[in-house]
């Protein structure tokens, strides 16, 4: 089978080996962890223990309210010591509602009943374990799952496709779990594939994780999931990248991949829904790449939710230099931390800390219309045009050129000769946009209340005036009854 | 640490503007040194002053400007600007063309526009242009290849007002057009005047760093191979002009020269390497550059054969910067999931093979 064409792209500097060659290490309990309630895209979790609680490994702590949400759990046996706000891994470090365990280091886990054949399960019963198992992408985006399993069973996907790209530098969690945990993985897909009705399931992996790519055939040998090589190219883990490379189709903008029969779902993922259901583990814990010129012993930690950063970096023997920054996630489109006090959570691939050199970016000069920007572009924009309008306050000219096309890749800054933070415009701009939406929605809806209000009294104004007025012609009409009454007994 | 929370990425590919500069220049060694080696020490001198002057002019516009000197001068723009000025003026001009063009290019065409990257005309070929038309004397004064005078001999050359008319000589463009205009044909005009392999070579009269195809062709190839420029402009303005050549040398052989003559005389493949490829005034996406330099070609072909000039490149390059905003308005790559109109694409369900 042949891979299809794809467009921009960039080769940034892999800087994997420095993790990849070290097997996956658990890491011990820290002290405390500190488990937020929304750690995915959707409606937060609403708190399903008291404080003081004793709560098993496993066990729910959280439970997911509203159609987009996921339940979270307890990552430990311990104690639940407060239930409440806890610097959120953001690069705004705002706090959000969060519930801290205290270990009892028993590791007493919670029982929830395991079906003998997960198979024999109908699909939406797969797709319900999952969530309530509390898996969510682990790729990054963080959206559960099982939303995600649901939809694609209702509208229906021929194609399943299990991301093992892992396109962004330094990470290579993806890689690990896939040299070791080959079999479970595909266990998992079979399982989602089964959730899905989908007749094809392809697994996509770069061509630069060799023993990953090995590992994983051997374990697919028996099935029908096939794995295939991509090419190793930036962004690559991208999935529309992805579903162009193996399938040469193109998802419709504003879109989603299944309105052209496809699923992705990340490799960890599938590990996840394995885990759920055979075993009957929710997500408590997941693979984490501790990495950076700034990290003594780079390596890939099987972390407890909750887990404060700063335990990470410790448990790799310290920093080697001061960090000129901390990073949630890959260079490319992570974060940057603003301390190390901040937990790790479901959508955490990635802690790096990296030295000046390994960011290097001067101040930015003037743009020289060199172009890079737009063959770097994987969606085919006109990054330097579109800064121009952002720069010039042009809202509107910038999403006339594409902006909200826009998929935050960095492939553009990334290139940029002059240094300039293209993506940066972009964030700001789309930022802007949303804040524009909203204040627009909100006038709107001000509007209308005002516009009900006054229609609302001028009905009892007017509802008033009929009811007096009908008062008074029945008082008119009892007076006249009373005359006329008055008349004809004078009359009579 | 920074305060700052810094966006992503937090990476970035390690390039900058003066090393794409450093690299061009780098590309533009062997041309220039072969221009010095063929036209003596006035072509170095008259190569130096352009330089000079235009760091200076460079600086000056940009203190007025109160803008900030270091970053502007150091970026080598400036400097790349007047080395590819310096190749097309001829090798014994008088220190003063340099200084006028460079000075016109860097403060008129260039930071009169905004500074780097703001200009719409490329400043060397505005420069060109500028004194091809206010100097025509001194811009067509040819020297045959070789000669080369001594150190003392040629400060006097350039800088010592040395009447240079005599030892002119036509480049082959002029001598074509006058021998045209004394009613000669085509074959009787090119006699004697043209040898294809030394035209390639360059040993012929002409512009300081225009003659040596081969050497100019190599820093091309070089600036594609570092991806520094992409093949497509250049690749099309050799071929817009030796398309029409040929088609016009197939029907009247005896009128006009075919393709070969054309690229390899005058300013054709500097222009291709070095001009067409600035990006701050040539088309952002492939297919802009493609018709950028294809009517660059043309018109190259146009003012050459029906124009009173006997070269068009600078001209057909200024025109064509005119049309580039126009371009890049109507050619734009088809954004990903959307039409070429930017309409959604349809949704299509179909099966994996």
């Amino acid at each position: 089978m042949r891979l299809f064409k794809l467009r921009g792209g960039v080769h940034p500097e892999a800087r994997k080996a420095d993790s990849s060659e070290r097997p996956i290490r658990p890491l011990p309990l820290p002290q405390r962890l500190f488990v937020p309630l929304q750690q995915h895209i959707g409606a937060p979790a609403r708190p399903a223990v008291r404080v003081g609680e004793t709560v098993r490994a496993g066990q729910l702590v959280g439970a997911g309210q509203g159609s987009v949400t996921a339940p979270v759990h307890a990552p430990a046996s311990g104690i639940v010591v407060a239930i409440g706000d806890h610097p959120a891994p953001h690069p705004s470090g705002l706090p959000v509602a969060t519930v801290t365990i205290e270990p009892d280091g028993d590791d007493r886990w919670f029982e929830y009943e395991v079906a003998a054949d997960p198979f024999a399960l109908a699909p939406e019963d797969i797709a319900a374990r999952a969530g309530a198992a509390g898996i969510v992408g682990l790729g990054g985006a963080a959206f559960p799952s099982a939303v995600k399993l649901d939809a694609s069973r209702r509208s229906g996907v021929d194609t399943l496709i299990i991301n093992g790209g892992e396109c962004e530098p330094y990470l290579t969690c993806d890689d690990r779990i896939m040299r070791e945990r080959a079999a479970e993985i595909v266990t998992g897909i079979r399982l989602i594939q089964r959730a899905v009705g989908a007749r094809h399931a392809i697994v996509g992996i770069e061509d630069n994780k060799p023993e990953a790519l090995a590992a994983m055939r051997a374990a697919a040998a028996a099935t029908e999931v096939r794995i295939r090589a991509v090419p190793a190219m930036y962004p690559m883990g991208w999935e529309k990248q992805m579903i162009q490379a193996l399938l040469g189709r193109e998802v419709p903008a504003e879109g989603r991949s299944a309105d052209i029969g496809v699923l992705v779902h990340n490799v960890a993922t599938a590990w996840a829904v394995q885990q759920a259901l055979c075993r009957g583990r929710p997500l408590v814990s997941r693979i984490v790449t501790v990495s950076g010129g700034a990290v003594a012993q780079p390596c890939n930690l099987e972390v407890p939710i909750g887990t404060p950063v700063q335990a990470l970096f410790d448990a790799c023997g310290g920093f080697l230099s001061t960090p000129a920054r901390l990073v949630l996630g890959g260079p490319m489109m992570g974060h940057q931390l603003a301390h190390t006090g901040v937990p790790v959570v479901k959508g955490t691939s990635g802690v790096l800390a990296l030295t000046q050199a390994e960011i290097g970016r001067a101040a930015p000069a003037p743009c020289i219309r060199c172009s890079s920007c737009v063959r770097a572009c994987p969606v085919g924009l006109l990054p330097l045009e579109m800064a121009a309008r952002v720069r010039a306050d042009d809202l509107a000219g910038a999403v006339a050129l594409g902006l909200k096309d826009c998929i935050g890749c960095g492939s553009c800054s990334y290139v940029c000769p002059s240094g300039i933070p293209l993506v940066h415009f972009f964030s700001y701009a789309k930022g802007e946009l949303a804040a524009q939406a909203r204040s627009k929605a909100k006038q709107e809806a001000t509007r209308k209340l005002a516009a009900e209000r006054s229609a609302r009294m001028e009905r009892i104004a007017r509802e008033r005036e009929e009811a007096a007025a009908a008062r008074k012609a029945a008082k008119a009409a009892k007076e006249a009854a009373a005359r006329a009454a008055e008349q004809a007994e004078a009359t009579a | 640490m920074t305060p700052i929370i810094a966006h992503s990425p937090h990476a970035h590919a390690g390039n900058s503007v003066a090393r794409i500069m450093a690299t061009v220049m780098l590309a533009l060694v062997p041309a220039t040194l072969f221009g010095f080696w063929l036209y003596g020490w006035p072509a170095v001198y008259l190569w130096a002053v352009a330089i000079v002057a235009a760091l200076a002019g460079e600086a000056a516009a940009l203190k007025l400007q109160r803008r900030a000197v270091k970053p502007a001068i150091l970026d080598g723009s400036g400097v790349l600007t007047a080395w590819l000025l310096a190749l097309s003026l001829p090798p014994w001009a008088p220190w003063w063309i340099a200084v006028v063009g460079s000075l016109f290019a860097v403060v008129i065409a260039k930071q009169a526009f905004g500074g780097l990257g703001q200009n719409v005309f490329n400043p060397a070929m505005a420069a060109r242009v500028m004194l091809l038309i206010s100097f025509p004397l001194e811009m067509t004064a040819w020297i045959p290849p070789m000669s080369q005078p001594g150190l003392l001999d040629s400060l006097a050359v350039t800088f010592g007002g040395m009447p240079v008319d005599a030892v002119t000589s036509a480049s082959l463009l002029g001598h074509v057009k006058t021998e045209f205009s004394r009613g000669l044909d085509l074959q009787q005009a090119l006699a004697g005047h043209y040898a294809p392999l030394e035209a390639a070579w360059g040993r012929r009269s002409g512009s300081l760093g225009e003659t040596s195809a081969l050497l100019i062709l190599a820093g091309g190839v070089f600036l594609i191979a570092r991806r520094i420029i992409g093949w497509h402009a250049p690749v099309a303005m050799l071929a817009g002009v030796a398309l029409p050549a040929l088609l016009m040398n197939l029907i009247a052989p005896a009128h006009y020269a075919g393709p070969l003559v054309h690229l390899l005389s005058g300013g054709v493949v500097l222009a291709a390497f070095f001009i067409v490829t600035d990006p701050v005034t040539s088309p952002n996406t492939a297919a802009g550059q493609l018709l950028f330099g294809l009517g660059c070609g043309l018109l190259t072909y146009v003012i050459r054969t029906w124009g009173a000039y006997p070269e068009g490149v600078a001209f057909a390059v200024m025109l064509m910067n005119a049309a580039t905003p126009l371009i890049d308005r109507y050619v734009r790559p088809r954004i990903y999931g959307r039409t070429r109109q930017g309409e959604p694409l349809a949704a299509t369900k179909k099966d994996a093979a």
